[in-house]
C-alpha cells in the first residue's frame, strides 16, 4: 500500500470510531435488549428470548409496519416530483438567485419536526386555517377542520423531508454538463424527451441516494403522525415511543425497532438493487 | 395552556418532551447536605421551588435541593441500578400512579415508618400504599382531576354524566385522552355502566368493558397526547365535547373562553402524584419530615391555592372556601385509577386499547 493509501486510512479512522461508538454500540444494544425478558423483581434482564418477536406477529404490529413503509414511500414520492423539477430549474438559476433560494431552504432546516408539526396543525384547523380561504374563494360554504387525517400527515412530512430531498438532488443538476440537454435537443428530441432520456438517467444515483434519506427521515418521525393523524395513521416509531416511555417496555420497544430496522433496509436494498440493474 | 403542559410533563404530552426529559442528566448525585426532592419537571417543580419548599424550610429549618425527574420509565431502572450500589440519587420522588407500583414490584423503595408521619391519618387508605407486609412505601403527594368539559356555545346545556360521550349525537365530535393510562376510560366505562370498577379485576371483566368502550370509538374525533391541541379545539369548539383536566378548564373558562367543566354524577376521575423514598437514601428523618409536611392540611390547602391541585387529605381538614373546592376538586366520590389492574394487564391493555382506537 502506498503512503498517500495509508495515510487516507488513518484519516478514516476518527470517523470510524465515532460511528462505531455512536452507531454501532447503539444497534448492537438495541439488538441485545429486543432479546430481554421481563420479570415482576428484577425489571429487564438480558437473555435469549424470543418472544418480544413473536408479539410483533399480530396483524396489528404488521399492519402498521405496512401501514410505516406505505406511508414513507408515499412521501418520498411525493416529495421527489415536488423537489425534482424545483432543483433542477434552480440550477439553471444566477448564482445570486441560487444563493437566495439555498439560504432559503437551508433556514428550513432550523424548524424542529415539532415546530412544523403544530403549525400546521393550526393551517390545518377549523378556525384559523387554510378551508378559510377556500371559503372566501367560494369553493365551500363554512370552513372545516383538515386534521386529523392522512393527508394532513401526508403534508406535514412531505413538508418536513422538501429540503433535504432539495439540497441532496441540487449538486447532481449544479453537476449535470447541460451541453448533454442542448445535444439531444438538437438532434430532434422533445423536450420532454431529452429530459426523461438524459436528465433522469444522468441524476439517477441523486435520486436514489435522496429517496433513501428521505425515507429513511420519514420512517423515524414521531411527531408528525401523532399531532396530524388519527391513531389508524400513526406510525410504528410511535408504537416503540409508546413501549419505551409509557410502558417502560424496553425489550419489545427494541424488538420493535429491529423490525423497523431489518424492513427499512429491506426496503432501502430493494431501492439499490433496482437502481444499480437498470444501470447494467 | 402551559401552565399544565408543563405540569403533566411527566406524561410526555409529546415525544420532544419525552426526549427532552430522556436526554435531561436530571438524576445526579447531589453534593451537601440538602433534601434531594424530585418533582414531574415544568409548572410542578417551578411551584414546588416557590411555594412549597420554602415553607418547608422555614418550619423546620431543611433546605431543600429541588430536581426535575425524567419519565418513570428512566427513573425506575436507576432506581433499581442505585439499589444495587446502595446508594440513591435523591431522598424524595414524586411518581405518578402507575411508575410507583412497577418500582414497588422491584423493591426499589424505602419503608417508611409511619410513627414518623402524624399527619398520615389525615390521608384516606387509597393515598397510602404499602406492601404485602403492610409496610408503607408511597404516600399521597397531590391530586387532580379529569372531568367531563364541553364547550358552552355548541352544547348549551352541560351533560351530567359520562355517558354522554356515548350519546350518538356526537358521532366524530369527541376528544379523549390517548393513552389508556391517563385517560383512565376504562374506570369511567366501569363505573359509568357496570356499578364501579370491581368488574376490571378479572380478564373477562376488562373484555366486557373493552366491548362497551368500543361503541363510543366512532364518535371520537381526537385521541389527544397534547393537552394544548385538546384545549384550543374545545375553546374553538371545533370539537365541543371530551374528557380534560378539570383545574385548567376552570382556568380557561375564567379567561372568558367558552368552556366548562362538569364533575359527572359518576365522579370526576381523581389520578395523583405519590412520595416515594428510594430505599438507600439517608436522611431518614428529613424524609419524613418531609412527606409529614406535605400531608398536612395546611400544605394541601397552599397546593391547592398556589399549583392548582386537589388535596389528597380528607376536604373537612383543609381550611379551603367553597369556591376554592369546586375549583380543584369536588365532594362527589371520585372514580380512582386501577392501578393494580393497569400494571398487571399492562401489555394487553395497552394492545387492546391501540387496536380499539385504530380501528
Amino acid at each position: 500500500m502506498s503512503e498517500k493509501g495509508i495515510a487516507n486510512k488513518l484519516l478514516l479512522l476518527p470517523s470510524s470510531l465515532v460511528i462505531g461508538a455512536f452507531v454501532i454500540v447503539p444497534c448492537a444494544l438495541v439488538l441485545l435488549a429486543s432479546l430481554a425478558s421481563i420479570s415482576d423483581s428484577e425489571g429487564w434482564v438480558f437473555a435469549l428470548d424470543l418472544s418480544n418477536f413473536a408479539r410483533f406477529f399480530s396483524w396489528f404490529y404488521i399492519e402498521r409496519a405496512l401501514f410505516s413503509i406505505g406511508l414513507c414511500m408515499m412521501v418520498v414520492v411525493i416529495s421527489l416530483l415536488l423537489a425534482y423539477p424545483f432543483a433542477y430549474f434552480l440550477s439553471g438559476f444566477s448564482a445570486k438567485v441560487k444563493n437566495i433560494w439555498l439560504i432559503y431552504i437551508l433556514a428550513q432546516l432550523t424548524l424542529s419536526e415539532v415546530l412544523i408539526a403544530f403549525s400546521w396543525q393550526i393551517l390545518l384547523s377549523r378556525k384559523s386555517g387554510l378551508s378559510n380561504i377556500l371559503v372566501s374563494l367560494g369553493l365551500f360554504d363554512k370552513p372545516f377542520a383538515m386534521t386529523p387525517s392522512a393527508t394532513g400527515v401526508l403534508l406535514g412530512l412531505v413538508y418536513l423531508v422538501i429540503p433535504f430531498m432539495i439540497l441532496l438532488l441540487y449538486p447532481a443538476f449544479s453537476r449535470m454538463d447541460k451541453s448533454l440537454v442542448e445535444a439531444a435537443r438538437t438532434l430532434g428530441a422533445s423536450p420532454l424527451r431529452s429530459f426523461f432520456t438524459v436528465v433522469v438517467p444522468t441524476t439517477k444515483s441523486a435520486i436514489i441516494s435522496s429517496s433513501v434519506t428521505v425515507f429513511v427521515l420519514t420512517l423515524g418521525a414521531v411527531i408528525v403522525p401523532q399531532v396530524l393523524g388519527a391513531p389508524k395513521h400513526w406510525t410504528l416509531s410511535v408504537l416503540i415511543m409508546d413501549q419505551a416511555v409509557f410502558n417502560s417496555n424496553v425489550p419489545f420497544a427494541s424488538a420493535l425497532a429491529v423490525v423497523l430496522l431489518l424492513l427499512s433496509g429491506g426496503v432501502i436494498g430493494t431501492i439499490f438493487f433496482l437502481g444499480k440493474g437498470k444501470t447494467a | 395552556m402551559a401552565l399544565t403542559i408543563g405540569r403533566r410533563k411527566f406524561l410526555g404530552v409529546t415525544a420532544a418532551a419525552a426526549a427532552t426529559t430522556l436526554a435531561a442528566p436530571a438524576i445526579v448525585k447531589a453534593a451537601g447536605s440538602k433534601l434531594r426532592i424530585g418533582t414531574f419537571g415544568g409548572y410542578f417543580e417551578e411551584s414546588f421551588e416557590k411555594f412549597i419548599y420554602p415553607a418547608f424550610t422555614e418550619k423546620t429549618g431543611i433546605e431543600v435541593q429541588s430536581f426535575a425527574t425524567p419519565v418513570p420509565s428512566v427513573v425506575v431502572p436507576q432506581l433499581k441500578t442505585a439499589a444495587q450500589t446502595k446508594t440513591a440519587p435523591m431522598d424524595v420522588i414524586m411518581f405518578s400512579g402507575v411508575a410507583r407500583a412497577e418500582g414497588a414490584k422491584l423493591g426499589v423503595y424505602k419503608t417508611l415508618d409511619d410513627k414518623k408521619i402524624p399527619n398520615l391519618s389525615n390521608l384516606p387508605e387509597r393515598f397510602q400504599d404499602r406492601d404485602a407486609e403492610g409496610g408503607l412505601y408511597g404516600v399521597g403527594a397531590l391530586s387532580w382531576f379529569i372531568t367531563l368539559c364541553t364547550n358552552t356555545d355548541e352544547i348549551p346545556e352541560a351533560p351530567t354524566s359520562w355517558s354522554a360521550l356515548w350519546d350518538e349525537q356526537y358521532k366524530d365530535q369527541i376528544g379523549l385522552l390517548a393513552l389508556p393510562q391517563n385517560a383512565w376510560m376504562l374506570e369511567v366505562t366501569a363505573t359509568t355502566f357496570f356499578g364501579g370498577t370491581d368488574i376490571l379485576s378479572t380478564r373477562e371483566g376488562l373484555e366486557q368493558v373493552f366491548d362497551k368502550l368500543r361503541e363510543l370509538v366512532p364518535n371520537v374525533r381526537l385521541w389527544y397526547r397534547d393537552e394544548g391541541s385538546f384545549q384550543q379545539a374545545l375553546q374553538d369548539g371545533e370539537i365541543p365535547m371530551g374528557q380534560y383536566y378539570h383545574d385548567v378548564a376552570g382556568l380557561a373558562a375564567a379567561e372568558g373562553f367558552p368552556v366548562r367543566s362538569t364533575m359527572p354524577k359518576e365522579g370526576g376521575v381523581q389520578d395523583s402524584g405519590y412520595w416515594i423514598s428510594p430505599k438507600y437514601a439517608e436522611p431518614i428523618d428529613e424524609i419524613h419530615e418531609f412527606i409529614n409536611f406535605t400531608s398536612s392540611p395546611e400544605t394541601q390547602s397552599l397546593l391547592a391555592r398556589s399549583v392548582g391541585t386537589a388535596p389528597v387529605v380528607d376536604l373537612d381538614l383543609t381550611d379551603l372556601t367553597p369556591e376554592e373546592i369546586s375549583a380543584v376538586t369536588s365532594t362527589i366520590p371520585p372514580i380512582t385509577p386501577r392501578y393494580d389492574v393497569f400494571v398487571e394487564n399492562k401489555d394487553w391493555i395497552t394492545e387492546t386499547w391501540n387496536e380499539m382506537i385504530s380501528s
